[in-house]
């Protein structure tokens, strides 16, 4: 992936996250190149969404940092760095109101107001045409999940953090989002770091795989290769 | 019916008190009876709220005729009480006692001086003292509800904040529908009150000022000019604590640090 000697999208250095006497991230050292996607695998309360948390700054590290285009990120201001760098949860966490209201509120947030033609564009992105007037609680896991993708994407960011997106979601729908994800990194060449605790996912929709374990990232390579050692 | 044996005023009314009391009690049995067991806390409030009043009545005796300082003193020894009333429903929220305080005083405060410039507010310290109580101790309820509102509505939205954080939200504006429901909330009772005011209820002003001999019409205007009073320093007591505690559960780096599983 960094065949092209650009520099690194993300370098975490070092980072950790201790609460108390509990080090939740162990000095983590992980390099994610433009465009590539790297999965973090491992078992519950390994750690991994912690890491993604404190890539997007929702915790802060309490040693080491993280560097997006090798800058470091606490000189950047917080809200700029989560729009470059966005975030898609396990839940989606929607607001209420109507679908084309969240997929205008990252955008609003920097005075920008996004046109019909724009969401309609973003709706029809994640397979949702249509959706735009429609209540979030008439929705199901799966367009919830569409339309946080939509809202997430409406920010632009260079960055996409997914913490087990579709764990919450029924076989069919894990699918269909799964798919949606797949198109919709490659396209955009978003830089992506994808935490799942299902080990077939990662290999299926990653370059590369880091498996986490109690906090420490114990393996990194390509899917074959943390599959098979 | 108690006066025609009791011809001694206090003594009078101490019995009145206790017998008042003595309902209570009756209450609280027939509650246990029903499996409602309050009666550690019930005994202590009739035992904490007949001391402490009957303290303050003694106090305005030997105060009665001060200067209106003495008077704005005790209001603020007050205020300090309330903020810690306050306190306890805040929860977990950090610098809790701080935000009460500051709500108490700007909502409670603030009235207090404009109505006393204007002349609603007598400066003998025999209305100052119970009208600014009554002020502080609605400020303090105001603030009570709306810090206990804003804890619950956190806990129950961490994952919408957040979401709202990752969005590039500021933390105001990731708040903001949680700021807005606890202030409504510590606003609806006093609304009400305002809406049924001589309908369903008649309060203790209108009610003492009737009882005191003056003109209906008098009482009603004060006890309207009173539930006013009300319902703006319940306004200003709740916003402002509101608001502070919305600026305290955030990190300077906008990450927020309340409500979450560590």
């Amino acid at each position: 992936m960094n065949a092209d000697a650009s520099p690194p999208k993300i370098r975490t250095e070092h980072l950790t996250r201790q609460v108390g006497e509990n080090v939740i991230v162990d000095r983590i050292d992980l390099v994610v190149w433009p465009g590539e996607v790297m999965m973090i695998v491992g078992p519950s309360g390994s750690g991994k969404s912690s890491l993604l948390r404190l890539i997007n700054r929702l915790d802060e590290p309490t040693a080491g940092t993280v560097y997006l285009d090798e800058q470091d990120y606490r000189t950047i201001p917080p809200l700029e760095l989560r729009r470059r760098v966005g975030m898609m949860m396990q839940t989606a966490y929607l607001f209420p109101g109507t679908v084309a209201e969240n997929v205008r509120f990252g955008p609003r947030q920097r005075g920008i107001e996004l046109s019909d033609e724009t969401i309609e564009r973003l709706l029809a992105r994640v397979g949702l045409a249509g959706f735009a007037r429609r209540q979030v609680d008439r929705l199901s896991g799966g367009e919830a999940q569409r339309v946080a993708l939509a809202r997430v994407l409406a920010n632009e960011p260079e960055v996409l953090l997914l913490d087990e997106p579709t764990s919450a979601l029924d076989q069919d729908a894990k699918e269909a989002v799964e798919a949606l994800l797949q198109e919709v990194i490659r396209e955009e060449r978003l830089t992506c770091i994808w935490v799942t605790h299902d080990l077939a996912q990662a290999v299926r929709m990653g370059d590369r795989v880091g498996l986490m374990e109690s906090g420490k990232l114990i393996r990194l390579g390509t899917p074959e290769e943390v599959l098979h050692a | 019916m108690l006066s025609q044996w009791i011809h001694d005023p206090i003594t009078l009314a101490a019995v009145q008190a206790l017998i008042a009391g003595g309902v209570a009690l009756v209450m609280m049995a027939i509650a246990a009876w029903y499996g409602i067991h309050l009666e550690r806390e019930i005994i202590i409030a009739l035992a904490r709220g007949l001391v402490q009043v009957v303290a303050v009545g003694a106090v305005l005796l030997i105060i009665f005729d001060g200067p209106t300082t003495v008077g704005f003193l005790i209001l603020a020894g007050m205020m300090l009480l309330a903020a810690k009333t306050a306190e306890k429903r805040a929860g977990n929220l950090p610098h809790a006692f701080r935000v009460a305080f500051w709500g108490i005083l700007i909502g409670a405060g603030s009235v207090i001086i404009l109505m006393t410039l204007v002349g609603v507010i007598d400066t003998k310290l025999t209305a100052l003292i119970p009208i600014g109580s009554m002020i502080v101790a609605n400020s303090m309820n105001a603030v009570s509800l709306a810090l206990d509102r804003f804890e619950g509505e956190i806990q129950a939205h961490v994952g919408h904040i957040e979401t709202a954080l990752a969005l590039g939200a500021e933390p105001k504006v990731a708040v903001r529908p949680y700021t807005q429901a606890a202030i409504k909330a510590s606003l609806i009772p006093r609304i009400d009150s305002l809406r049924s005011l001589g309908i369903v209820w008649i309060p203790g002003v209108m009610t003492g000022m009737l009882l005191g001999g003056s003109q209906p019409v008098e009482a009603a205007f004060y006890q309207f000019v009173i539930m006013a009073m009300i319902l703006t320093i319940s306004g200003l007591a709740s916003l402002v604590s509101t608001l502070l505690m919305a600026g305290q559960i955030f990190t300077p780096a906008d990450q927020l640090a309340f409500g979450k599983p560590s």
